[in-house]
């Protein structure tokens, strides 16, 4: 599984030694590379030399105990914080410079630990504001109720409603999204970054507040997310039956470094990883 | 499962449209029966350009959820410099209604601009500091059109600022610094603010239900959602502004146009809140309520004048009780029972489905 990438770095900055993605994506350029990346919160090194590299169509697991700085990575990679250092590679493509709004247009979709919907809007809405960008029509078109506006709202529904289908949630399209339940909001959070067409899919605790059999359902559905729409997934996770069943490569981090990478079942036996969540045993 | 949302959106726009030309009619019907009374026939251009400003303050309020506080300051500038357009337009021979348009067009524009200008610096803010931001931008606009003289005669346009200009005759100017607008014509035209009323109307509902209406609702629930699936904060939030002060522009020339004089002083942090009171009223980001709230605030103070002293006490303690009956749960537990009964009517067909546990639903 683990291999040298076979494709020419397009940013100047020295990949690091230890990447590793799915041999199918072998001589496909990665959908993310972090390099070098770190962010300093006044003096405390949040997150420090992060280097991660998640093949096109690969399903990557972050984990590591509280405040590791997992959900930093990922407001780093979506540039709510500019990292202090280190480059970030979508797709091959250095997204320095950008902010949240043009990496999401430079294909970055993501849910939040805290689910961020739009709770006063109906789930189709919901769905149709993450078509936003691929509606084609201007505002006063929309006011002026020009054609385009008539034939671009009727796409957007039926593109809304096949969306949906993805979580068989079509029947729930005019309720109002602050009204659903806990782990049906979080199905719609990644139904609406889905809906932006994204080449890389982040997922920060997906399975937070789900009970066993609806988890079960979500580690399917994140695999047929995948397979349909040849995405790669990069998700932080607690629940371990999900991480270690549905991820190809993990990376686990303590205090804002990555301490091991590999497969599920490297992690699992790793010495370091084990002490990161269960503590030093004394008499070693 | 084919119920649309657009039908039920259409229906609840035309209701409102519907509502505006109910009013209408009835008033028109109570004039031709002489049976409105002389205070009540100069109230009505007033009500529709105080409906005006509550629908498009509760664009900025309700749908784009920052509290602005310097509505009242676009109000004005659209009022000024609608009076002077009209004026102009008037020496020029053109009738009422091209008058009017040419001043509601003016109002616009200066608006529109004002409201690109001061949003610049305040849309950079959020919520109390915007307020305050916009409540210090009213007060400039104010001061400045305190100190504003502009007359015109044969020989051209004569503006003066702080000091009335030398060799002019008095009665040439309109802005007449603090003694405010003094319009050539009263135009007094119910039907046409009437049309002007659905026409914001039309507007702003459109402009709700399309791509940019969905953006800005967006921002308003929540800001880093928006962000992070690619929509562009800033010029949503510039685009509801913009918009929202345009058409307190054209209100504010439809208004002045409906008095013989305007005093700057009239556009001041009480107008403000007064419209912000038709707005919260009304229900935030709920336009038909903010129509209906300006138009009983306005004509209940006209009734309540034979409480002489009285009128205001009462008309305040109509505010409180009406603003208690809104969040009371009672109040709102009776309001569901009978949309309720309303829709199982209308849907007897198909019972409202519980997805959780509906089984087509997870078949799918």
């Amino acid at each position: 599984m683990a291999a040298r990438k076979t494709y020419e770095p397009t940013v100047m900055v020295s990949p690091p030694s230890d990447i590793l993605i799915p041999e199918r994506d072998l001589g496909e350029i990665p959908a993310l590379e972090c390099r070098h990346l770190g962010i300093t919160f006044g003096g405390l090194h949040a997150v420090e030399n992060f280097n991660l590299t998640v093949g096109k169509t690969e399903i990557a697991g972050l984990i590591g105990p509280n405040g590791a700085g997992k959900t930093t990575v990922f407001n780093l990679i979506t540039k709510v914080y500019q990292p202090t250092t280190g480059t970030i590679l979508l797709a091959g493509r250095d997204i320095a410079g950008m902010d949240t709004a043009a990496v999401n247009r430079a294909g970055i979709g993501r849910t939040f630990q805290n689910i961020r919907l739009f709770n006063n809007l109906t789930v189709e809405d919901n769905v149709k504001l993450g078509l936003h960008n691929s509606i084609r029509y201007r505002s006063f078109a929309g006011v002026l109720r020009l054609p385009s506006y008539w034939q671009e709202e009727k796409k957007a529904h039926e593109r809304a409603l096949e969306l949906l289908s993805v979580f068989k949630m079509e029947r729930m399209a005019d309720l109002r999204a602050g009204g659903l339940p806990y782990g049906v909001q979080r199905r719609l959070e990644i139904i609406r970054a889905l809906a932006t067409e994204p080449r890389l899919l982040l997922l920060d605790e997906p399975a937070a507040g789900m009970n066993p059999s609806e988890t079960e359902e979500l580690m399917e559905t994140i695999r047929r997310i995948r397979d349909e729409f040849r995405i790669a997934v990069l998700l932080i996770e607690h629940d371990m039956k999900l991480v270690m069943g549905i991820c190809e490569g993990i990376a686990v981090m303590n205090f804002g470094k990555i301490i091991a990478k590999g497969t599920p079942d490297q992690i699992r036996n790793d010495p370091e990883v084990i002490e990161a969540y269960l503590g030093k045993n004394r008499e070693e | 499962m084919k119920k649309n949302t657009f039908t039920t959106i259409w229906k609840s726009n035309f209701t409102t449209y519907g509502i505006v030309l109910l009013f209408f009619a009835v008033m028109m019907i109570l004039m031709a029966t002489g049976n409105l009374s002389r205070l009540m026939r100069g109230q009505l251009v007033p009500i529709c350009a105080y409906a005006i400003m509550a629908a498009s303050l509760n664009l900025t309020v309700g749908v784009l959820g920052e509290l602005s506080l310097g509505h009242a300051g676009f109000v004005s500038i659209g009022c000024f410099g609608g009076g002077l357009a009209a004026a102009l337009l008037h020496d020029a021979g053109a009738g009422e209604l091209v008058c009017l348009a040419g001043a509601v067009l003016a109002g616009v524009l200066l608006s529109t601009l004002a409201g690109f200008l001061i949003g610049l610096p305040v849309l950079r803010l959020n919520g109390d500091y915007l307020a305050i931001v916009t409540l210090a931008c009213c007060q400039i606009i104010k001061s400045l059109l305190t100190n504003l003289f502009v007359g015109r005669d044969e020989s051209g346009l004569h503006t003066g600022f702080l000091t009335q200009p030398e060799g002019v005759a008095a009665d040439a100017f309109v802005i007449r610094g603090s003694q405010g607008l003094r319009n050539a014509a009263v135009i007094d035209n119910f039907p046409a603010a009437v049309v002007l009323l659905i026409l914001c109307l039309i507007i702003i509902y459109n402009l709700i239900d399309s791509k940019s209406g969905r953006a800005i609702m967006a921002l308003r629930d929540n800001k880093i959602a928006a962000r992070s699936i690619g929509i562009n904060i800033t010029s949503y939030k510039m685009m509801a502004f913009v918009v929202s002060a345009a058409m307190a522009g054209a209100a504010g020339a439809l208004f002045g146009l409906s008095q013989a004089t305007v005093l700057p002083g009239k556009f001041d942090f009480n107008m403000s809140v007064l419209i912000l009171v038709f707005v919260v009223l009304g229900g935030l980001g709920n336009i038909r309520g903010s129509v209906i709230a300006a138009a009983l605030l306005t004509i209940l103070p006209e009734k309540l004048r034979f409480l002489a002293d009285y009128r205001m006490i009462i008309y305040a303690v109509v505010l409180i009780v009406v603003m208690l009956m809104r969040n009371s749960t009672v109040f709102h537990g009776l309001g569901e029972k009978i949309q309720g009964l309303l829709r199982r009517k209308k849907t007897a067909g198909s019972p409202p489905r519980d997805p959780d546990t509906d089984p087509a639903g997870k078949e799918g």
